[in-house]
């Protein structure tokens, strides 16, 4: 199921350690910039190459919110809600974001084209309200001006 | 003012590329340590600058490099880059302008420990500071500064990125050490898992913030009675409503209303009502402490603390019953459940917020509010859970009329806003 790509990196991000249980978070972010998500199938082929039992693979993935351990859509958008976020707007952002999407944050849109998070600080409280679209940051945002930056997600 | 010293570089274009970096001065820390100064005394610099932690606890990091046995054949350093207390931005300021800053604090604590391995756990959100990271640590190695027998020395140094996955327990330093070994993050119990002695593989492991590493070069280029005194310098991440947040360098000690002053002011010219003086785990204040020094000592008086010195500003239109909610769910959602009083606390506090702020709040409900804190102090596992209590004897005794009203409210046949506002929107939002 990984590319042989993906197996060789994990390969190499397990010789930075003297565990190869430490390669366990970064490995499983490897398969997700690969895959989206990280399936059970992927979770025992980590499991092999770190030589961890799957069980282990599958109750460290759990603990973490950012490993995706159910399908998500092409883009995952996170707003943040925190304090700082909310005391610039957040809530108005979040509720266009969702009307945009029609879905609530948590949930994907029926095409898979997001996955909308509601997240803690991300640390950019200089830019509230700000969010996360995939790997590019954005802030201080309008209600529309995120609209738009979802709308335009292909 | 004195001239910044933390953020001098950091808006010049090409600090973030070596040779910016090296033109301003850098690496030259790391040069006079290799060549003149044994790790000993590199340590005894930092220990007489009265450098204390950035990243919460304000620890004075002299005396915790101290604590790392001098012959133990293995050592790690570990650079806590998970910043995610609530309000903190400051070192996502550094790593994104000047990450060569931190490859020198590195670099220079590894020495001074006797430290060959170095992994910097980096919160996952923060994609534009790794690749900044990454890159100068690239550069690092191919001008000599990382890798084996560093500029002609027998010091060798291997220094990696190891990516966090969205958890703040994460950010705690023994709760770190559990998921740099790929577990889930829980924290260890504290003795005997003290970092310094039984950290990272149970090795000895110095554990620090960003930003204090960042200091490091500073005090070993300029010395520590310099680097008095610029202040000491602090980096105060100053949010919420005033009219461009940022991060502001300031002597310690700087007040809020200096701070305020330096972030252009509270927005619509609006009085404060309160802040936050070092992120939400810290007990918000009063406008009344507005010109309190912050720093650790006059902040422990008040019941509060530095913390990471993230200061967010609510002004006079702020629910701070909602703000209080909602700093109380965010303790619950990254409550790691290892303990009791933390995990079921933070779940019954915000059952009682929840109903306060839906008009179903009971008059009973503020004394209730008032005995989850008395038990949740002291009782927690680690300071995650501690930090629900501040916010809570805060609201209860600083902010006592607002929830009152929300009780009154509920009792009362009218039916409440279902909306609250709170507070001014952003610039253009
Ligand atoms: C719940 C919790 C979260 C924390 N998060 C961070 C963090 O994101 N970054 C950080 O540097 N320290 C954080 N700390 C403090 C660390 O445990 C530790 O004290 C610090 O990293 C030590 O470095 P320093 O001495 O240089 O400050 C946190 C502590 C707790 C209890
Ligand atoms: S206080 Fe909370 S976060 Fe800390 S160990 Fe207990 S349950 Fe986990
Ligand atoms: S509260 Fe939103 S980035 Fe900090």
């Amino acid at each position: 199921m990984l590319s042989e790509g993906a197996k060789r990196e994990i390969g190499a991000l397990r010789a930075r350690y003297p565990v190869a249980q430490s390669a366990l978070l970064p490995a499983l972010l490897r398969v997700q910039e690969e895959l989206g998500w990280v399936p059970p199938e992927a979770m025992a082929e980590v499991g092999r190459l770190l030589d961890l039992p799957v069980e282990v693979v599958a109750e460290v993935a759990s603990f973490y919110s950012l490993i995706f351990t159910e399908p998500v859509g092409r883009h995952v958008v996170q707003v943040c809600t925190n304090v700082s976020c909310l005391l610039s707007g957040a809530e108005a952002v979040r509720e266009r974001v969702e009307r945009e999407l029609g879905v609530r944050a948590g949930q994907t849109t029926p095409d898979r084209r997001v996955t909308l998070l509601a997240v803690e600080c991300l640390a950019a409280c200089d830019q509230a309200p700000c969010m996360l679209v995939d790997e590019r940051r954005y802030g201080p945002l309008t209600p529309e001006a995120a609209a738009r930056l979802v709308r335009e997600l292909d | 003012m004195p001239e910044p010293v933390l953020l001098r570089h950091v808006r010049e274009p090409d600090q973030a590329d070596i040779h910016g970096y090296e033109r301003r001065g850098g690496y030259t820390g790391l040069r006079r340590a290799l060549r003149e100064l044994s790790p000993e005394q590199v340590t005894d610099l930092v220990d007489r600058a009265q450098l204390r932690g950035r990243g919460g606890a304000g620890f004075p990091t002299g005396r915790k490099w101290k604590f790392v046995p001098k012959d133990a054949p293995v050592k790690y350093l570990v650079v806590n880059a998970d910043e995610g207390e609530p309000g903190t931005f400051k070192d996502r300021t550094l790593l994104e302008g000047d990450p060569h800053l931190l490859v020198e604090g590195i670099a220079l604590a590894a020495y001074a420990n006797g430290v060959r391995t170095a992994y910097v756990y980096m919160r996952r959100e923060f994609y534009q500071a790794r690749r900044q990271l990454e890159k100068a640590i690239a550069q690092a190695y191919e001008r000599g500064y990382l890798g084996q027998g560093i500029l002609g020395t027998d010091f060798s140094l291997d220094v990696y990125v190891h990516p966090g996955a969205g958890a703040y327990i994460a950010g705690e330093e023994t709760a770190l050490l559990e998921s740099l070994e790929g577990k889930r993050a829980m924290p260890r119990l504290k003795p005997p898992y003290f970092p310094a002695v039984m950290g990272l593989y149970n090795k000895p492991t110095v554990l620090n913030n960003v930003e204090t590493l960042c200091c490091v070069p500073w005090i070993i280029r300029e010395g520590p009675e310099w680097w008095l005194e610029q202040g000491p310098p602090q980096l105060y991440s100053v949010s919420g409503h005033v009219n461009s947040p940022q991060v502001v360098e300031a002597p310690l000690g700087t007040t809020a209303r200096e701070l305020i002053e330096r972030a252009g002011g509270m927005r619509g010219g609006r009085r404060v009502k309160a802040f936050y003086p070092g992120g939400t785990s810290s007990r918000p204040l009063p406008a009344r402490h507005l010109d309190v020094p912050l720093r650790h000592e006059e902040l422990a008086k008040l019941g509060s603390m530095l913390g990471s010195a993230a200061v967010i500003v609510m002004d006079e239109t702020t629910d701070m019953v909602k703000v209080i909610a909602r700093v109380c769910e965010f303790y619950r959602e990254e409550s790691c459940g290892k303990c009791t009083p933390c995990r079921e606390g933070t779940v019954w506090v915000t059952q009682i917020l929840d109903r306060i702020l839906h008009g179903r709040g009971r008059p009973e409900d503020l004394d209730l509010l008032a005995s989850l804190a008395r038990n949740m102090t002291g009782t927690c596992f680690c300071p995650l859970g501690e930090s629900v209590p501040p916010s809570l004897r805060a609201g209860l005794e600083d902010f006592r009329d607002e929830f009152e009203a929300y009780i009154r409210a509920a009792r009362e046949p009218v039916q409440m806003p279902v909306r609250l506002h709170l507070g001014a929107p952003a610039p253009g939002g």
